[in-house]
């Protein structure tokens, strides 16, 4: 085995990253133009497109733990310089979404059965992680604003997919917020450059070495990055976007909240923080504490949102908003257990979110059910569904042994790290609390109350209670969500991974 | 073969192709396209013999320079001559099909090759009364081309455009008087030594920029643009406004930064920057507000000109590199827009030829009938808002950088005002892309009509955005004093 990995690595060689954002962009290029009756065709390449990207990923992994170094650099202008790297933190990125996009897959095959422009929509579903994929892999801010736009332009169609007027004026809401975040980000990231030269990521950040003078602009400038990275991140007042993008279709809800675009901007935002700030200097700039306030008024104003909405994917959307600022104030508390505590959230609250996602697509696709209100005994009709839901769900509020729990108590342990547990504590404890509000009168509905009629059952019970590609995906997270919460400390569990990244951060 | 010929070949090339068109009308077309072709071919050449040789020059007919016609040749002149003869070529084979079995056909080729042959001598000359020539050889050949448009729209376009070209090379010409009293020549490289900064020198140089603007459609003087390149036929809109514009600002780069240099103070730069500023607002907002498809690529050229002439003012105070970089970025902006528009063009004009109009809000279906000619539009629309990858991204980029660096940030808000209205206007057309109403028969389009546009659109975006690290280097050869 080991020997297949070397020869592996040997014949992809360094340009090993550029193959693994190639895979998926070739792939979705060739979709583009296969006939919408070809079903077969169509998922034939879909699944070894999936398939091909994650056994790439997988050797890259290996190389990497093995002390190989990838790097892959392009100069397309004179001082500009495109950069692929494969460092710990974008390795952790690459193998969640390369992961979850096969999973995704599967489950999109199932959900768009016989509906109209597959071929668009798979052909922009694969551009579209191969944009997160090469944000992932960016060794500087240059790259990584070049993908970020890039997910955009990506995404955009995905979200207009249906076509319905309101699809189109969510994709238009979307675009504004997006674009406009992008072009501030790109503002940001030249103005940084004309003061700081080459912004490679480098572990500690590069910036601490700056005279005293460019403070007061390094400070303007991490504004515009976090408004940038935060119209992505969906951080509190930025989030308008994101729960009028929920007429998506449900695959789409699902990469977006989990993986693509959501995690994007919080990738986006621990990048910036640790690899080019350097949380030290973030630190000594002051710009952490407000970075924290958002994020934790966002995880508050998410949950409290999330309370009021009967529609489940809403309800959803608004849980996200809230988690993804897990990530963010993780970022902003100074000290290696928070840092853990965010980054390790990066992974669980992906797992868990496009856990509960695929299972409120199976809702609507099998019963019709839209609304939190018409999920009264879905759990005796959809068991493996209901139960995948429940374990996504009490991850979400922080119940042991799930992942979710994991990330709270580093978040909590590091604010008491750091000093700060006097205003940290009381946020989690009062997410958690509304976590539980809005999750379980779910859950009871769903297992304790009985069942009335549902709204439009399209897929009748037969083996399984719905479509196998619509039932394995959600079940397979929610297993993984479990699983890295109950081996948590074995190596490389998300939690070792975080925990690699974080002691190379401080320096 | 002597490597100077490579100058000469680019012109005649396709003058010949423009006069055997005129004799044999039956094979105009395949002249045509063939002339384009050898053309472009030795625009390639063109470009390698001054890389590897460094500047050409030639003085036609052994005239000593300052009597006859001079040709001059460094890395920008072929830059924009390869420019050129590649958008002349794409449009070529896309003009093959879309003027088949129409009368104009036959009208069409020589008054278009006659037209590419302006642009290279054009980019080519080396003298300013060489430069007199070929503009006004490209205005009329221009507004002849937009009179085969044919409706009343276009004749009425066609002749403004011709009165306000006539206009500009007027202008042009008094200045050149001017010079030529006062100097007694009008070799470029002559009267840039000679050169006083006097009154004379400020009336000639004003007078020649107020020429070029009208003609580069320079806000305010931008009104004739938008009729004239909405209503000719798609390939002649498509050479109206990525190459005949930027063969105006080609001229300004020269004179201003070449002949005119010890005039052309930071302060005038920052006028003509505002100027460009203006463009950019008001081109991208009025693109927003059309209504027809070809109306907001007119529009949309009206801006990225702006863009172009904002590049001044940061070019006037930097030095060193960062000031080539800019330069560069400045080009690479300029030829990004021209495989953009092009292509951009050439798309509506398939658009319009199956719709059989081209208003936005009903285009939704053929769209849909269409998606590679679509998906040509989102090229386009990536290089005009200049998102990555694409030459306009760069440009804009170091634009960016410049405004940073120099500390003048209010560029900086101007690009993005520009950028987000950019990104509207090209978004509320892709956005009819996904609209539900049903979708029309699906149309069978040659593909010698689709293939130029997308070569044309992949050019301006992963073309230039990533290949196009050798620009700087090929624009390093230029002579040592003034070249025009």
């Amino acid at each position: 085995m080991n020997e297949l990995l070397n020869v592996l690595t040997e014949a992809l060689g360094k340009n090993l990253p550029l193959w693994i954002v190639l895979s998926s962009f070739s792939v979705g290029l060739v979709i583009f133009f296969v006939q919408e009756s070809s079903h077969r065709l169509r998922t034939t390449l879909n699944l070894l497109a999936a398939v091909v990207k994650l056994a790439l990923v997988g050797v890259l992994l290996w190389g990497v733990y093995h002390g190989q170094v990838y790097e892959v650099r392009w100069v397309i202008a004179p001082n500009l310089e495109l950069l692929l790297h494969a460092d710990a933190l974008s390795m952790l990125f690459v193998t969640l979404s390369a992961l979850l996009w096969l999973v995704t897959t599967v489950y999109a095959i199932g959900y768009l059965e016989h509906s109209p422009h597959r071929s668009r929509f798979f052909g922009f579903f694969s551009l579209c992680v191969s944009a997160t994929v090469g944000l992932a892999l960016a060794g500087n801010l240059v790259t990584f604003v070049m993908f970020y736009e890039f997910l955009t332009l990506a995404t955009y169609p995905l979200v207009a997919h249906k076509g319905s007027d309101e699809a189109r004026k969510a994709a238009r809401l979307y675009l504004a917020y997006t674009f406009t975040g992008g072009l501030l980000l790109l503002v940001a990231v030249v103005w940084l450059k004309s003061i700081a030269g080459p912004l490679t990521f480098v572990q500690g950040g590069i910036l601490d070495t700056l005279p005293a003078e460019t403070h007061s602009a390094l400070r303007w400038i991490f504004l515009l990055m976090i408004v940038g990275l935060g119209v992505k991140a969906a951080l509190v007042p930025l989030h308008g976007w994101l729960p009028k993008a929920m007429v998506a279709p449900a695959p789409v809800s699902a990469l977006l909240h989990a993986v693509a675009v959501v995690k994007a901007g919080a990738f986006g935002i621990v990048r910036v923080v640790y690899d080019v700030y350097g949380v030290e200097f973030a630190d000594v700039l002051g710009v952490l504490v407000p970075l924290g306030i958002v994020a934790a008024f966002t995880i508050v104003y998410g949950s409290t949102l999330a309370l009021f909405q009967d529609e489940l994917k809403k309800r959803l959307a608004y849980s996200t908003v809230s988690q993804v600022s897990y990530i963010v104030l993780g970022t902003a508390i100074l000290g290696p257990l928070a840092t853990v505590g965010g980054i390790v959230h990066l992974v669980h609250q992906g797992l868990m979110k496009i856990t509960l996602f695929f299972a409120a697509g199976n809702y609507a696709e099998t019963l019709g059910i839209h609304r939190v209100s018409q999920m009264n005994g879905v759990g005796k009709r959809m068991p493996l569904t209901t139960l995948a839901f429940t374990l996504g769900a009490l991850g979400m509020i922080g119940i042991p042994p799930m992942a979710g729990f994991i990330s709270k108590w580093y978040l909590g342990l590091g604010a008491l790290e750091a000093g700060v547990l006097l205003w940290v504590m009381p946020v989690l404890i009062a997410s958690s609390l509304l976590n539980a509000a809005y999750f379980l009168p779910i859950l009871y509905r769903a297992w304790f109350l009985p069942a009335d009629s549902w709204p439009d059952e399209h897929i009748q019970a037969q083996r399984w209670e719905t479509h196998g590609m619509l039932l394995w995906p959600p079940v397979i997270t929610a297993s993984l969500a479990l699983l890295a919460g109950l081996f948590a400390s074995l190596p490389f569990s998300p939690l070792e991974w975080a925990q690699l990244i974080t002691a190379r951060e401080y320096k | 073969m002597n490597e100077a010929a490579s100058v000469v070949w680019v012109i005649s090339l396709p003058l010949l192709g423009a006069l055997l068109a005129t004799v044999w009308r039956q094979y105009a077309a395949t002249i045509g396209w063939v002339s384009s072709a050898l053309t472009a071919g030795c625009a390639v050449w063109l470009l390698w013999v001054v890389q590897r040789a460094g500047v050409q020059e030639l003085a036609l007919g052994g005239w000593e320079i300052g009597l006859g016609i001079s040709l001059y040749a460094d890395g920008l002149a072929a830059v924009m001559v390869l420019m050129s003869s590649l958008v002349v070529l794409g449009c070529s084979v896309y003009a093959r099909h879309y003027f088949r079995a129409q009368r104009q056909h036959e009208l069409f080729w020589p008054l278009w090759l006659l037209l590419a042959t302006a642009l290279n001598a054009l980019f080519l000359a080396g003298d300013l009364f060489n430069v007199y020539v070929t503009l006004e050889l490209l205005g009329i050949s221009a507004s002849a081309l937009t009179a085969l448009g044919a409706k009343r729209a276009a004749l009425r376009a066609a002749l403004r455009y011709l009165v306000v070209g006539l206009l500009g090379s007027m202008l042009y010409l008094m200045a050149i008087t001017l010079l030529y009293a006062a100097y007694g020549t009008l070799n470029a490289v002559q009267i840039a030594e000679a050169l006083q900064v006097d009154p004379l020198g400020w009336a000639a140089l004003l007078l020649m920029l107020a020429g070029l603007a009208l003609k580069m459609a320079l806000f305010p003087l931008h009104f004739w643009l938008p009729p004239a390149h909405s209503n000719a036929p798609a390939p002649v809109s498509a050479a109206l406004s990525a190459l005949v514009v930027k063969a105006a600002f080609y001229l300004v780069v020269r004179l201003w930064f070449e002949v005119f240099a010890p005039l052309t103070t930071p302060l005038l730069a920052n006028a003509l920057g505002a100027l460009g500023a203006m463009a950019v607002l008001w081109g991208s907002w009025s693109a927003l507000r059309a209504e027809r498809l070809k109306l907001l690529a007119a529009y949309s050229s009206v801006a990225q000109l702006g863009y172009l002439v904002m590049f001044f003012p940061l070019l006037a105070v930097l030095e060193g590199e960062a000031r080539q970089w800019l330069f560069g970025a400045m080009v690479l902006f300029a030829l990004s827009h021209a495989f953009a528009k092009s292509a951009l063009f050439l798309a509506a004009g398939i658009l319009l030829q199956y719709a059989g109009h081209d208003r936005i809000r009903e285009l939704s279906g053929t769209t849909q009938a269409l998606p590679l000619t679509t998906f040509v539009i989102a090229l386009a629309g990536i290089a005009l808002v200049g998102l990555p990858p694409s030459g306009a991204f760069l440009g804009k980029w170091y634009l960016l950088d410049a405004a940073f660096k120099t500390g003048q940030w209010w560029w900086v808000l101007v690009l993005v005002a520009g950028s987000l209205l950019a990104t509207a206007y090209v978004f509320r057309l892709l956005g009819h892309a996904f609209g539900h109403l049903p979708a029309v028969k699906r149309p069978v389009v040659a593909a010698t009509q689709e293939i130029p546009a997308l070569a044309l659109a992949l050019l301006a975006t992963f073309g230039l955005g990533l290949g196009a690290m050798s620009l700087w280097s090929w624009l390093a050869h230029t002579g040592t004093g003034a070249g025009l």
